[in-house]
């Protein structure tokens, strides 16, 4: 009915009490997530939006037996909060937080390689199951429970999608953002393996950009693994080589990572790449119609 | 964050890579002293700008006395040196790097970089030195070599033992690599680099190694962490509205186009530029004004929208999420009360409160335009900027 999240899903906060940790968590509530408890070193003990705040992570996983653990720490913090989270079990750990230096994800990336655990981000949205649990910072509104997955690099690209998608009647199961990162945890092809092989998706929208090669590595993974419907949108046909665009990833280097060569590799697979981005939700429409 | 050869190469010195004699010189004068005390009877004047491409365009130049050395250098100060990666305005020359020249008999290619796709860091060497090393990989991939560093394990002997002998280095000069891809790992990860390259790496007449050139961009992410890095900052080098954004928090790139485009999220602000471009417009920037959204980063990013002379429209591109639609178009209200622009202000608000938002933008200005949608609002920003570039 969804994939890594639901109604189900216990979630607790690092960075709990902070500014974002606060805003961010008073909205997951309001949206029904099953958070259970908060961690902030230093206000062990303390009750946080009617929540109890542990010290550690490891003690919070204790007395809950949490499923995920977002966070909202900042960036110089954020690897060490991660790492906290994958020796504590935690299973699924969503990361906010934009700005970690790549060195640091690096590290991460190899420390947790072999623990299991999967990780969303860094500097990234996060992941919402409609209707069921909202792990991140998206408009929980604009939602609507349904059977399209959407997997992003780009936040405000997502709500776009999901807006659209909604305005289609055609609603999301899952939508995961993967974040603009160079270096991140689950990307395009974690995702849509598990959006083929959930009985709810009917239909698969990606939302990719420049910068590195994820998106012609998910195109092969689609042309050979995936039957259910893809549509596609590319960002920064237009950017300069060798800026960054906003996010650290989305960089052209070295004729490497270029806006065209992912659009190629797409349509090569069968993938339907849309030009505009209003197009998503619409292509997706057409595309359910004409499948049946 | 990009610095300049002379920078880098005193970096290269602090951690032992060797580095021909240099010594940077502001004035005429002072290159004149420079070489003087660098004694020797050639050295290399070379322009310090941040950009790849010098020696094809006069930016590096031998003198082969020390006047001429003093000559050359006033040339080029206070000049603008434009190469293939400067875009038409090219960029000053403040500084030039006086050096002794040395006999070469062979011309390497040495980098370190991150690769994405392994999560590693990667050493990249090549025979092929001194070239356009992208037009090495394209036409004569067998020139290069790759290898790749464990984040755990480190650096091991085999791995400078492949680029040794790839390059055909042997006895003491493959220590000398050795040494030197260390201390080119060490300070990468001490200082968050994010790319060092000695292109060219070369073999002198008596067998030694020296890094000819030396470039090295760092981890913008990481820069709080390195003071000493980030005051080696030259804003001259740099687009004074791209300098201008950063204070205001903003994530702005100066483009060529008559678009100005003021977008939430870095991902729908390079949409916007993609959809003006597909409408037959162009695009003056990118422009990302970021999640939460206040009115003084609105303020701020119209002003540096229409302080570009190019800017015959600008198209506001918000998707409220958290932030409402109504409360941004109420920003853009008053961003617009202070600026006073005539120019067309074309405003696409979706989602939280939008139609809220553009009822309140209604009747507020005769150049205030609120679009019924994304298409829309970039046809209509294309036709009010003068049509089809």
């Amino acid at each position: 009915m969804s994939i890594l999240i639901d109604q189900h899903t216990k979630v607790i906060c690092q960075g709990f009490t902070g500014k974002q940790g606060t805003f961010h968590s008073e909205h997951a509530l309001a949206y029904g997530t099953q958070l259970v408890a908060g961690v902030t070193p230093g206000r062990g003990g303390l009750t946080h939006l009617g929540l109890p705040v542990f010290n550690t992570v490891a003690q919070a996983y204790a007395a809950t037996g949490a499923d995920a653990s977002v966070i909202y720490v900042p960036p110089f913090f954020a690897a060490d909060a991660i790492l906290e989270a994958v020796d504590a079990d935690i299973k699924l750990i969503i990361c906010i937080t934009e700005g970690i230096p790549v060195l640091q994800m690096l590290r991460v990336k190899a420390a947790m390689a072999e623990s299991g655990a999967l990780l969303i981000g860094p500097n990234c949205p996060g992941v919402i199951t409609p209707g069921a649990c909202k792990i991140g910072i998206m408009p929980g509104n604009i939602h609507q429970a349904g059977h399209i997955g959407i997997v992003s690099r780009s936040g405000t690209l997502t709500y776009e999608a999901v807006h659209q998608t909604t305005q289609q009647g055609l609603g999301q199961s899952t939508c995961v953002g993967i974040g603009g990162d160079p270096v991140h945890g689950m990307n395009f092809i974690d995702v849509i393996s598990r959006f083929q092989a959930d009985e709810d998706t009917h239909g698969i929208i990606m939302v990719g950009e420049i910068g590195g090669s994820e998106e012609e590595e998910a195109a092969e993974y689609i042309r050979t693994q995936v039957t259910k419907p893809v549509v596609a949108y590319i960002t920064g046909l237009t950017a300069p080589a060798g800026k960054r665009m906003g996010h650290a990833g989305a960089i052209v280097t070295g004729g490497q990572g270029t806006a065209e060569g992912k659009v190629n590799a797409l349509r090569k697979a069968g993938v339907s790449v849309v030009d505009s981005p209003s197009l998503m939700g619409i292509a997706m429409k057409e595309l359910l119609a004409s499948s049946t | 964050m990009n610095i300049h050869e002379f920078q880098a190469k005193q970096l290269f010195k602090n951690y032992q890579i060797p580095v021909p004699e240099s010594i940077v010189a502001t004035t005429a004068n002072a290159a004149i002293d420079a070489a003087k005390s660098l004694a020797g009877d050639s050295w290399a004047i070379k322009a310090q700008v941040h950009a790849g491409g010098r020696g094809k365009v006069g930016g590096v130049k031998i003198a082969h006395s020390v006047d001429e050395a003093g000559t050359l250098a006033d040339a080029m100060l206070g000049e603008r040196l434009i190469t293939q990666q400067t875009g038409a305005e090219g960029l000053p020359i403040n500084s030039v790097l006086v050096e002794k020249t040395c006999v070469i008999k062979r011309e390497f290619y040495l980098s370190l970089l991150l690769d994405r796709q392994a999560e590693k860091l990667c050493f990249i060497a090549s025979e092929a030195g001194g070239m356009d090393i992208e037009a090495v990989a394209a036409d004569t991939p067998e020139k290069i070599i790759s290898v790749f560093i464990h984040p755990a394990a480190g650096l091991q002997a085999y791995q400078c033992r492949q680029i040794a002998f790839a390059l055909s280095l042997q006895g003491e000069q493959f220590k000398a690599l050795q040494t030197l891809m260390a201390n080119m790992l060490q300070l990468f990860i001490e200082t968050d680099a994010s790319q060092i390259e000695i292109n060219p790496l070369v073999e002198t007449a008596v067998n030694d190694l020296l890094a000819l050139d030396a470039k090295i961009n760092f981890d913008d992410n990481a820069l709080p962490l390195h003071k000493d890095i980030s005051a080696l900052h030259d804003l001259s080098q740099e687009d004074a509205k791209e300098n201008a954004a950063k204070q205001f928090d903003l994530s702005y790139i100066t483009l060529e186009g008559s678009i100005g485009c003021m977008v939430n999220g870095a991902g729908l602000a390079m949409a916007t530029m993609d959809l003006v471009k597909l409408k037959g417009g162009s695009p003056a920037n990118f422009l990302d004004v970021g999640g939460g959204t206040t009115t003084e980063k609105v303020t701020e990013a119209f002003k540096l929208i229409v302080s570009d002379s190019n800017v015959k429209a600008v198209l506001v591109n918000i998707f409220g999420g958290i932030v409402r639609c109504d409360v941004i178009a109420q920003g853009i209200i008053t961003a617009l009360q202070e600026i006073k622009t005539d120019l067309p202000v074309i405003v696409r608000l979706e989602g939280t409160h939008a139609e809220e938002g553009r009822a309140l933008l209604e009747n507020v200005a005769p150049n205030i335009i609120a679009a019924e949608d994304l298409d829309h609002a970039a046809e209509q920003a294309v036709s009010l900027a003068g049509g089809k570039a």
